[in-house]
């Protein structure tokens, strides 16, 4: 599998959401995702970014394009050194929440997309990586 | 742009919603649509969300949340024109949109407050 790092943004600003999904949605017609597929990715990338700023304090999201045999793929990286997650296996139940959210971003974004992967470490901070494929064998 | 329009058409207020809004502009919008809900007297509000390529848990939020607080101050909320690939997301998502009415067009969605109108009158 080759990874293309494609870019990394910033997300310290409620300006920043917004470059992100608009960025995600670049990325995705450019790899031929269909309209639904699309609206899923950036809607998930839209819950973790928020997330990122909101409970993270902020950090950054890598984009990276995967190309393998047959298939591309679309990996959002979303990274901050905040609090971090002290149960995941909590914070990932819909409508789980220490905000004044919907408690939909973590559980939601993870039916949105083909891989989820979560880390996190108190104090340390949480990473987030979402992929979503698109077969070029249709 | 810092703030989103709110037109008036008869009884009813519209808001159409034309651009990927930070979250700061959707709070704003709910505090003004209050506003105007009262000082307007309007009975029913039409939010127009055609031009969103996404709704997130955030916005999904902001609309049940207009849709309760107009119905507090005795107005109907509409949302119009969500595109078939937002919906289907939603629904993925969890958001629960139950408490909203929606129609497809804005057209529609005068019909249907035009007719929940006449049967409270
Ligand atoms: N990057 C993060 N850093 C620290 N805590 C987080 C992070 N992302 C999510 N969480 C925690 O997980 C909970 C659930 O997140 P989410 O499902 O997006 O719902 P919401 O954003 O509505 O609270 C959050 O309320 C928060 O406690
Ligand atoms: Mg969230």
């Amino acid at each position: 599998m080759s990874v293309e790092q494609y870019e990394i943004l910033p997300i310290t600003a409620e300006e920043d959401l917004v470059r992100v999904r608009r960025a995600t949605r670049v990325l995705c017609i450019k790899l031929g995702f269909n309209l639904v597929e699309q609206t899923k990715m950036i809607t998930a990338a839209s819950e973790l970014a928020r997330n990122t700023l909101v409970f993270g304090g902020g950090g950054e999201v890598q984009i990276q394009v995967l190309l393998e045999p047959g298939c591309a793929g679309l990996r959002l990286i979303f990274e901050d050194n905040g609090p971090g997650i002290p149960n995941i296996e909590l914070a990932m139940k819909d409508g789980y929440t220490t905000g004044n959210g919907l408690g939909l971003g973590l559980s939601g974004s993870k039916r949105l997309v083909n891989e989820f992967d979560i880390s996190s470490q108190i104090g340390k901070g949480t990473r987030v990586s979402i992929t979503r494929w698109k077969s070029n064998i249709t | 742009m810092d703030r989103i329009p709110i037109l008036r058409m008869g009884a009813f207020l519209l808001v159409t919603i034309q651009v990927d809004m930070h979250d700061r502009l959707a709070e704003t919008l709910q505090e003004d649509l209050a506003e105007r809900v009262v000082s307007d007297e309007a009975r029913g509000v039409l939010i127009d969300i055609s031009s969103l390529e996404i709704v997130d848990s955030f916005i999904g939020r902001m609309l049940g949340r207009i849709a309760m607080i107009s119905a507090t101050l005795d107005a109907r909320t509409v949302v119009v024109g969500m595109r078939p690939a937002v919906a289907i997301t939603l629904v993925e998502l969890g958001i629960p949109l139950e408490g909203i009415l929606t129609a497809l067009d804005v057209e529609k969605g005068m019909e249907m407050l035009e007719k929940s109108l006449d049967q409270w009158d």
